[in-house]
């Protein structure tokens, strides 16, 4: 059955905004333009394009990223679209980064707490096991995905429930965990909008805070036309998105169980936290009786004054908004309902090992080394064929699959843009490079990358003249992409212009700016 | 070994050895604005909530009642104010989805973000502040803390079992970047400023 403009405009309960017509992209109070939680200042408007699929993935051959990014960028309104969009967020951050005053500081409270967390990891985690447990909380623990699955499964078996409602969570990516409750008979909504878009599509997320950030609205529209009956040639966003809240709602209300990942969790009150903006989470874990939670074990800190200096990170980080529209503390079940915790490990106490690679495991996933990188606003994340892309993507990836993944280290430019903006200062490009020299120890890397890699490892091994090598606008693009990525050597390089270099590198500007007070 | 063991035994096992203290965090509060209800106002406007200007004279609620004159079925947890749909007699959370609007009264507020936050207490059915159409929330001037350093020192987070910040309606902007509210959520949030009833 299929919903009409006209049916949907009939709502009288629908907000006005919606009300306003076809040019209302823009929401406005007291004569300002609201732009929290969006993504783009000005009104988008694409021509038709086929959408460009990501990567071809087969088995644990090498993922060929070069060849899916090749393919986005031949789709001109894609990809500017998705540069300017993520560009956007970049910008959003960088003016609320200027907002706060203590904002460098706050990056370096994040880091010692991360980094003091992970040193006492198994404390930590167990101190939170006993805390949630006295609040009436079950904790599970899952040493891999399939381990994950299980457990869950086992849960939702106990209570005969065969309906989960969910919100995104990257962690269920990881675990393949939509294909096994399909594999089990088990129905999967995913309520984030972004995230049900790209389930009705049959893709994965791409991007780690907005998982349909790749789409244009017209691939959007032709998805809901073939799968909840929207009208195919209306491509109004406001219209696709109430569709979408209306179709789903009957699911929601529906459904056996909930469930919900964890952005942080709080050792000393046995409470987790879960950051949205639809408010998709709440639903999941307040409407139906069973709420399940699935955590990554690196999600913990100690205590609740630390949670204040993430929760002021994440969002300005992410969207460049000071804070999500719910930022919710689950402390323990409600009154009649039941709640578990699966704290997963699937291969990060083996990562808190690495010694080069550990303090990836900081990570907050707010996305904003993605936003800023070239690579990624110009590839797409889906070209990553992996559950994690862009700069931190290309750490994570290799620590699961050395061989599979051993490509994506080279979708780089070690321009250093995405340690700059990382809220929890994890040294990302070098990390990059590190994978790169072990690879190639490994043998798992193609001569041609040895060879331009070798070149850029003789200038990044050497601060001094790394920055000296990029300290003017022309030498920046004439040096340092220029031969890592037109060297002819770098399969990155065919199909891809660079973007405008930068007036003044960061470096610098500090120097000048802030050189003296450290 | 159980998994739990397991898991704790790699993490023993691979612990980085080098030494992490914990930072102390400060409170961040030295440039405390003078009334944090003028500061709270336009942070929560920037994040698409209403700001309910009390009247000057007369009725406190006057703008709230003139919210409740176009709903169908109200839902108050409030002793202000009536609503038409008792809690007490509502069983189960998905009875709560026709509710059109619903009254609340916030725990407490912080400046710095436009938040409210709203707790189980606050709201006796969770399912309340997200099935229905529009919100909106009482908020006692006295009760805004400065920023969030500040308000997780309050004892909500410690005895509430689920604890709630909302700022601003839900919203989503995942389709190109354009900002809709009423994602699935509530399709609005508006906040009257009044002192609670003893
Ligand atoms: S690596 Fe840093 S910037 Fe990238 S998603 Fe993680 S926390 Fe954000």
């Amino acid at each position: 059955m299929s919903i009409s403009p006209e049916q949907l405009l009939d709502n009288s309960m629908l907000h006005p905004e919606v009300l306003a017509g076809e040019d209302a992209y823009g929401i406005y109070r007291n004569g300002h333009r609201l732009d929290h939680a969006e993504g783009a200042s000005k009104p988008l408007r694409s021509r038709p394009e086929p959408q460009p699929r990501g990567a071809k993935v087969h088995g644990n051959r090498p993922v060929n990223q070069a060849e899916a990014a090749g393919r986005f960028i031949a789709a001109p309104e894609h990809e500017k679209m998705h540069d300017e969009r993520l560009w956007d967020l970049r910008q959003k951050r960088d003016r609320e980064m200027h907002h706060i005053p203590e904002w460098e500081e706050l990056r370096a409270l994040a880091s010692a707490i991360k980094e003091h967390t992970l040193t006492h990891l198994d404390e930590y985690l167990d101190q939170f096991e006993t805390r949630a447990r006295a609040n009436g909380i079950h904790v599970h623990w899952a040493r891999d995905a399939a381990e994950h699955n299980r457990i869950v499964h086992g849960i939702l078996s106990d209570h005969g429930a065969k309906s989960l409602i969910k919100s995104k969570s990257m962690l269920t990516e990881e675990c393949g965990f939509r294909a096994y409750m399909a594999s089990v008979g088990i129905e999967v909504v995913e309520t984030d909008l972004g995230e049900r878009i790209q389930q009705l599509d049959k893709e994965d997320p791409s991007h780690v805070v907005v998982p349909a950030v790749h789409k244009l609205r017209t691939d959007v529209a032709n998805v809901f036309a073939n799968t909840i009956g929207t009208d195919p040639d209306n491509s109004d966003v406001h219209y696709l998105a109430e569709a979408q809240r209306e179709a789903t709602r009957p699911l929601i209300l529906a459904a056996d169980a909930g469930m919900t990942g964890g952005n942080f969790v709080v050792a000393e009150t046995g409470t987790f936290v879960v950051c949205t903006n639809e408010g998709n989470a709440d639903l999941s874990a307040n409407v139906p009786k069973l709420h399940i939670a699935s955590i990554g074990i690196e999600k913990i800190i100690p205590r609740l004054e630390h949670l204040a200096v993430l929760v002021r990170l994440l969002s300005r980080s992410a969207l460049g908004s000071p804070m999500t529209q719910y930022t919710s503390h689950f402390r323990g079940p409600r009154a009649g309902g039941e709640m578990h915790v699966v704290l997963v490990d699937n291969g990060r106490s083996e990562r808190l090992g690495l010694e080069e690679f550990w303090t990836s495991l900081k990570c907050i996933r707010c996305g904003a080394c993605m936003n800023t990188c070239p690579v990624y606003r110009r590839s797409g994340g889906l070209s990553y064929g992996a559950t994690y892309s862009g700069p931190i993507g290309l750490i994570i990836d290799p620590t699961f699959n050395a061989r599979k993944y051993s490509n994506l280290p080279f979708a780089s430019s070690l321009n250093g843009s995405c340690t700059n903006v990382c809220p929890v200062k994890i040294n990302i490009h070098e990390q990059i490079y590190a994978w790169r020299r072990e690879l190639v120890k490994r043998h798992d890397v193609p001569l041609v990358k040895k060879a331009a890699m070798k070149a850029a490892g003789e200038l990044l091994s050497r601060p001094i003249a790394y920055r000296a090598a990029i300290a003017s606008a022309d030498v920046a693009l004439a040096h340092l992409p220029r031969f890592v990525i037109y060297n002819g050597l770098n399969a990155w390089g065919k199909h891809r212009e660079v973007p405008h270099p930068p007036k003044q590198t960061f470096h610098s500007w500090y120097k000048a700016n802030r050189g003296g007070k450290q | 070994m159980t998994s739990r063991d397991d898991i704790l035994a790699s993490i023993q096992a691979n612990l980085p050895q080098v030494d992490r203290p914990l930072p102390v965090v400060p409170l961040f509060d030295n440039n405390a604005p003078a009334s944090l209800l003028s500061t709270f106002k336009p942070s929560l406007e920037r994040m698409g909530g209403i700001f309910l200007d009390p009247p000057d004279s007369g009725d406190p609620l006057a703008p709230v009642r003139a919210k409740i004159a176009s709903a169908k079925i109200v839902c108050s947890m409030v002793p202000e104010i009536a609503g038409n749909r008792d809690i007490a007699g509502v069983g189960a959370p998905q009875d709560l989805a026709d509710v059109d609007l619903a009254i609340v009264r916030a725990s407490f507020a912080v400046a710095e973000t436009g938040s409210v936050l709203l707790t189980e207490t606050d709201l006796s059915i969770n399912a309340l502040a997200y099935l229905a159409q529009h919100l909106i929330v009482l908020l006692d001037p006295a009760d805004i803390a400065v920023n969030l350093h500040h308000a997780y020192r309050r004892p909500e987070f410690r005895d509430r079992h689920y604890a709630s910040f909302h700022t601003g309606p839900s919203a989503t902007a995942d389709i190109e970047g354009v900002l809709i509210h009423g994602a699935q959520g509530v399709r609005s949030l508006s906040v009257l400023p009044i002192a609670r009833t003893p």
